[in-house]
């Protein structure tokens, strides 16, 4: 098997150019290993060689971006490597910038494998986490052997294919992509051990940190609802019986979109749910129960709304990933706004 | 109240007659478990497989799992309020064939029930791969509705338990463990010095096939009360719901609840575990309110000082989950929550449907998203006609050589929510 090519991003401080001094240095190429690069030679072993290294002033990089990149990229590209390592850099800010922002071209628009290393607080850490592979080190050099224990491995993966493991078993920053792994502890073992910890007033971590949670502002009251076309939107699931549209009972991937233009009443037989989240026994006998048309034409014609709208969209709820949802939303909310809608009703199960 | 469990270990299960138990092999007379079941005139047929650990297997669509057992010694008989009649259950002796399962399957109910695959990359995912398993195949008269469908499964389970459990009478178990939690005061003195524990244990109260049994009364219809841990082990608590059968507890996961066991393992040392306070999770409003409260109000009246909460499903229970979390919290109690997660099958979508900073201690069962492919196996205890509508399943998902892709979320037990199984997710 042929070796791994690699080609290793250091700062003019790794390349032992200098400190702040000698930031402003413009990209150079150097073949073969460089300051840290040994380390990562030698944890490499038989299986990689770190062909060459490009070293950048970090006020150089962060000062000229567009021109620093183009330059990089272009020595990274006339070698073709397999694999970029990008520092690591630890808790230095315009190293990690650099860093992130070299890893993250290289995969992009050359298609090389990139990994690279930072301290959580790392202020390139937040920037590239999403999108490249970030070894969580220590603030300080003196992490550089633990950091290159876990960048090995996992860029080896990289290159080969593999499958790429959870963050914590990695050792990289949450991708914010939630990956599963079969812990050593059962789950209420690892329960019990947190609640112990917790108690006692010692540092533990969560398995699951709160998101910002997304919560929509209801709008103003509608005004002059009794001239107001008004649509009928669920995600209990109601469809015409059979569901023709295929919509999966849990987590689904689609949503439909039904005439229901001069029916008084959701029929049994005619219509159903396809909703696995809920008993389904009632609303298979009366669909209005669910997606109200029956109501919502007695009150068009009492003149309380101004019409029902002739589509109802329905999807199933249960389970179905938010980013789906607002998927849905997004794209039948454009025939709403086309056709007039002023106001929706949203019926959940 | 203090209970002994004497573990009768079952290495094997074959058909025989007598049923008996012989040197860790379970011997199971198929006719006399049918008469049994067909004395329910609801059930029009059954039938009895076996599938054990290691063979190329798959059950589905799967309801309940159900450990046998049996109580030898003091108060009320398995499964109190069904099987038994009413008596409080948790204290004496009972004996219990570990290692084997009573499992149900037969024609769907509704969009629901899961697989357990015996061997192959599923199997890791169910930890009833792992038991030996006495499979009932129970097809319910024709004009049975879904409800009257459910109770026949769910009842054609849990006696074939415990008529199995019989067996283990008179055996003497090869080990045995106690367990006892103290009355409040006593508790209180003997462990004085020690923080006080409790556990929440949330129940799946949605509607059909999403229900929960206390002593034979619907779990929706309870308000949260307390329990000594151990009545749970003579079967206080039954599943009468599979939906996402990922993170559903069947009764042998209430049996053997693992947070009650993890935290009897510490009991007196790390802490005193105090109690077992069980609530529901009803779909209205006012339910959720009522319940969270009540939860709060208990977990205050107990002195506790931490808890561990456990949910039972996602999405709308998510919202219980969050306001018990938050109640709790503001009675000064520090809490660890127990749930799965829904981020997608990419995983880069939100994991629950609701969120709050008080559940900065959470343990995750995984992401019940995340797609499996089964291969094929050399035969189906049930039947594969469900597999593309239960959840977790979705239109063609059975390839033409016989491969079926699923969501974990169809396996049984996979991301369990009580924390049975080792799957978690980052």
């Amino acid at each position: 098997m042929n070796k791994i090519k690699v080609v290793h991003y250091i700062n003019q401080f790794f390349a032992q150019i200098g400190g702040e001094e000698m930031a402003h240095v413009p990209p150079e190429w150097r073949d073969g290993p460089v300051g840290p690069g040994l380390a990562l030679g030698a944890a490499f072993g038989e299986e990689a060689q770190i062909i060459g290294t490009v070293i950048c002033g970090d006020s150089y990089f962060n000062e000229n971006v567009e021109q620093a990149l183009d330059t990089i990229l272009e020595m990274v590209r006339q070698h073709q490597p397999d694999l970029l390592i990008a520092g690591p850099a630890f808790n230095a800010g315009r190293y990690g910038v650099a860093c992130g922002t070299v890893a993250k071209a290289a995969q992009d628009k050359l298609g090389v494998k990139a990994v690279t290393g930072m301290y959580v607080e790392n202020p390139g850490a937040d920037m590239f986490a999403q999108d490249v592979y970030i070894i969580s080190t220590r603030n300080s050099a003196a992490g550089m052997r633990d950091a290159v224990s876990r960048m090995v491995p996992l860029a080896k993966k990289l290159v080969k294919g593999e499958t790429i493991g959870a963050s914590a078993q990695e050792g990289y920053l949450p991708r914010g992509v939630r990956v599963n792994l079969f812990e050593k502890e059962r789950g209420s073992k690892r329960a019990v051990d947190m609640l112990v910890k917790k108690l006692k007033d010692q540092p533990f971590e969560t398995e699951y940190p709160m998101p910002n949670f997304d919560r929509v502002a209801p709008q103003p009251a509608v005004q002059n609802i009794n001239q107001a076309k008004v649509a009928l939107v669920t995600s209990g699931g109601i469809v015409p019986f059979g569901n023709p549209d295929r919509i999966e009972s849990s987590n689904a991937s689609r949503y439909g979109r039904y005439d229901i233009d001069g029916l008084m009443d959701l029929e049994e037989g005619k219509w159903a749910t396809a909703h696995g989240g809920y008993d389904p026994s009632y609303a298979n006998q009366d669909a209005d129960r669910v997606l109200p048309v029956d109501v919502m034409r007695e009150l068009e014609m009492e003149g309380k709304i101004g019409s029902l709208f002739h589509f109802t969209y329905s999807t199933v709820g249960n389970g179905t990933a938010v980013k789906s949802s607002k998927a849905f939303a997004e794209d039948f909310v454009k025939e709403l706004i086309q056709e007039n809608v002023q106001a929706v009703i949203l019926t959940s199960t | 109240m203090k209970l002994e469990l004497g573990y009768i270990p079952i290495h094997n299960i074959q058909f025989g007659d007598p049923s008996r138990v012989e040197d860790g092999v379970l011997y199971v007379n198929a006719e006399d478990i049918k008469t049994l079941i067909m004395k329910d005139e609801r059930v029009a047929s059954a039938e009895v497989e076996l599938a054990r650990p290691g063979e190329s297997v798959r059950i589905t669509p799967v309801k309940d799992v159900v450990e046998p057992r049996v109580k030898v010694d003091g108060p009320g008989g398995l499964f109190p309020g069904t099987v038994s009649r009413v008596k409080t259950v948790g204290s004496g002796k009972t004996h219990v064939l570990k290692g084997a399962a009573v499992v149900t399957t037969g024609r769907i109910v509704g969009f629901q029930e899961g697989i357990i695959d015996m061997s192959g990359p599923g199997a890791q995912y169910t930890p009833f791969s792992k038991t030996n398993n006495i499979v009932l195949i129970l097809r319910p008269r024709d004009e049975l509705e879904p409800h009257e469908h459910e109770v026949a499964v769910r009842m054609a389970g849990l006696k074939t338990a415990a008529y199995l459990g019989e067996l283990a009478r008179n055996l003497t178990p090869e080990t045995i463990e106690t367990f006892e939690t103290l009355p409040l005061k006593e508790g209180m003195e003997q462990y004085k010095d020690l923080p006080r524990v409790g556990y929440v244990q949330m129940l799946q109260s949605q509607g059909l096939l999403h229900d929960t049994y206390v002593y034979g009364v619907d779990a929706k219809q309870i308000l949260p009360t307390i329990l000594y841990p151990t009545e749970v082990m003579d079967g206080a608590i039954i599943s009468g719901n599979c939906v996402s059968a990922c993170d559903k507890n069947p009764t042998y996961v209430h049996q053997n609840n693992p947070i009650v066991h993890d935290l009897f393992a510490r009991h007196g040392k790390d802490f005193n575990f105090c109690a077992m306070i069980i609530t529901n999770e009803n779909v209205y409003l006012a339910d959720k309110a009522r319940s969270s409260d009540w939860t709060a109000k208990l977990c205050e009246f107990l002195s506790l000082d931490g808890v561990i909460v456990s949910e039972e499903g996602f999405g709308n229970p998510d919202t219980d989950l969050m306001m018990n979390a938050r109640k709790i919290t503001d009675k000064g109690i520090k809490i660890v929550l127990l749930t799965d997660e829904y981020a997608g099958q990419d995983g880069s979508s939100q994991s629950l449907a609701d969120a709050h900073v008080s559940a900065d201690a959470v343990v995750s069962g995984g992401n019940a998203n995340q797609v499996i492919t089964l291969p094929r196996m050399g035969k189906v205890i049930g039947s594969e006609a469900y597999v593309g509508t239960i959840a977790g399943g979705w239109d063609k998902n059975k390839q033409p050589d016989g491969t079926i892709m699923v969501e974990l979320q169809a396996i049984t037990g996979a991301t369990s929510e009580v924390g049975f199984g080792y799957l978690s997710a980052r």
